[in-house]
C-alpha cells in the first residue's frame, strides 16, 4: 500500500472516530443536567429530518421537485410509515416507487 | 412496544432451550442482523459506487477496502476520493482531505451524546466498539429503538436502568459495515463488469429507510415541530450552499427550539427522574413549570418500571 495513501486514510480514520467516541465515554459516565438530557432526546428527531429533507428536495443545491423521483417517492413512504409502521414496508414502498416510475420512464 | 415485548418472550423462550449462554447470545445477534437487511440493501450499491470511484482515482482495492474499514463513513469517503482525483497526489492532498473529513464527520458528535445515555452500563472498550460503527444509519437505528425500548420495556423504563443488548446492537453495527466493505470491494475489483443498480431502486433504499425511522420517531406535537424547523433549516442552508455544515446546525437549531418549547408547556419525555428535584434551573415560573412536567414524566416512568 502507498505510504501516503496509508497515512491519508489513518487521518481520516482518526478525525472520524473521534467525534464518535468522545462523547460516549464523556456523557456515558455522569448524569446530566435535565436540560442537557431534554436537548439531547430532541437530537434524534432533528438529526434524521436534516438529513433526509435536503436528500428529498435538492439536486446538485438546487432545488427539483417536479422532475425529482427522490420526492415523489417520499410521498407513498411516507403514508406506508404513517399508516403501517411497518419498517420493512416503507422501505419496500420507496424502493418499488423508484423502480417503477424508472421502468415505466417517468424518472 | 408490544412488538419488543413479543421479542423478549421469544428471546426468553429461546434462551430455555438453547441452554448455554453462547447460543442465547448468537440468536441476540441474528436478530441484530436481521434488522441491518435494510442498511446492507443501501450501502451495498452505494459503497459499490465508492469502490468504483476509489478504483478510477487510482487507489488499489485493498485501499478501497482498508478505507472503508478503517474510515467507514460513506459521504466523507465519496468527497475524498472525489478530491483525490483532482489532486496531485495523496500527499498534496493530505490536510485538505483530512481537515473535509472532520467537517463532513462532525455531526456523529452529536448523534453520540444522544446514545451515550443509553450505554452507561457498557465497559469502556465496549462503548469503543459501538463508537467505532456510529454511521448516520446505524445511529437511527439505535435511537429509535433505544428510545422505544426504554418506553416499551416495562422492565427497565428508566433510561438508566434500560440497558441495549450487546450481541444484538453489536450484531446490527457489524453486519451494516460488512455489507459497505463488500460493497466497496466489489465495486473496486468489479467495477467495470456490472452495469446500473438504479433499474432496482436500490438508490432509494436509505432515504426510504429515513423515511421509516423518522416516523417512528416523530412522538407528540413537539416533535414534529422540531423535524419541520429542522428540515427546513437544513434545507436552506444547503441551498444557501453551507455545505457540509447545513445538518448540525439545523439540529442544534431544532433541538434547542425544542427544549425551549418543552421548557414552557411542560414538555413532552424527559429522559432523567433527576429533573423533578427542585433545584433543577433558575428559580422562575418556568422552572417551577419545568419542574412539575418532569415529575409528572417522573412518576409515569416510576409505575412503568415496576418488575
Amino acid at each position: 500500500m502507498n505510504a501516503d495513501v496509508f497515512a491519508l486514510i489513518l487521518g481520516m480514520a482518526a478525525v472520524t472516530y473521534i467525534p464518535r467516541l468522545v462523547p460516549v465515554w464523556l456523557l456515558s459516565s455522569r448524569s446530566l443536567p435535565p436540560v442537557v438530557g431534554r436537548w439531547l432526546s430532541f437530537v434524534p428527531t432533528a438529526v434524521l429530518s436534516a438529513l433526509l429533507m435536503p436528500a428529498l428536495v435538492l439536486r446538485e443545491e438546487h432545488f427539483d421537485i417536479t422532475g425529482n423521483i427522490y420526492f415523489w417517492a417520499a410521498l407513498p413512504s411516507f403514508a406506508v410509515a404513517m399508516l403501517t409502521r411497518s419498517f420493512f414496508g416503507t422501505v419496500a414502498a420507496g424502493m418499488a416507487t423508484v423502480a417503477a416510475a424508472r421502468y415505466f420512464g417517468l424518472a | 412496544m408490544s412488538e419488543y415485548e413479543c421479542a423478549a418472550g421469544q428471546r426468553a423462550e429461546t434462551d430455555a432451550a438453547a441452554g448455554p449462554q453462547g447460543a442465547a447470545a448468537a440468536v441476540r445477534a441474528g436478530r441484530g442482523m436481521r434488522r441491518a437487511v435494510p442498511i446492507v440493501l443501501g450501502y451495498l450499491p452505494v459503497g459499490f459506487a465508492f469502490g468504483v470511484l476509489a478504483d478510477k482515482t487510482g487507489l488499489s482495492p485493498l485501499e478501497a477496502v482498508f478505507m472503508s474499514t478503517a474510515v467507514f463513513a460513506g459521504s466523507a469517503q465519496l468527497i475524498a476520493v472525489g478530491m483525490l482525483a483532482t489532486a496531485a497526489g495523496a500527499g498534496a492532498a493530505m490536510f485538505s482531505v483530512v481537515l473535509t473529513t472532520f467537517v463532513v464527520n462532525l455531526r456523529h458528535l452529536l448523534m453520540a451524546a444522544s446514545l451515550a445515555p443509553y450505554l452507561r452500563r457498557w465497559s469502556r472498550p465496549m462503548q469503543a466498539l459501538f463508537a467505532f460503527q456510529l454511521t448516520d444509519e446505524t445511529f437511527a437505528m439505535h435511537a429509535v429503538h433505544f428510545q422505544s425500548s426504554k418506553a416499551g420495556n416495562g422492565v427497565a423504563a428508566l433510561q438508566n436502568e434500560y440497558v441495549p443488548d450487546k450481541a444484538e446492537t453489536l450484531g446490527l453495527n457489524m453486519t451494516a459495515q460488512l455489507g459497505w466493505v463488500a460493497g466497496s470491494a466489489l465495486g473496486a475489483l468489479f467495477g467495470g463488469l456490472i452495469g446500473d443498480v438504479k433499474p432496482l431502486g436500490l438508490d432509494y433504499a436509505l432515504p426510504a429507510m429515513f423515511v421509516a425511522l423518522l416516523v417512528a420517531q416523530v412522538r407528540g406535537r413537539l416533535h414534529v415541530v422540531v423535524a419541520v424547523t429542522s428540515a427546513a433549516v437544513s434545507v436552506g442552508l444547503a441551498y444557501a450552499g453551507a455545505g457540509q455544515w447545513n445538518v448540525i446546525l439545523a439540529t442544534v437549531f431544532a433541538a434547542t427550539l425544542g427544549t425551549v418549547l418543552s421548557g414552557r408547556g411542560g414538555g413532552p419525555v424527559v429522559s432523567q427522574c433527576k429533573s423533578a428535584e427542585p433545584a433543577a434551573g433558575p428559580a422562575g415560573t418556568a422552572s417551577a413549570v419545568q419542574t412539575r412536567g418532569a415529575a409528572r414524566d417522573c412518576a409515569e416512568h416510576m409505575s412503568a418500571s415496576e418488575e
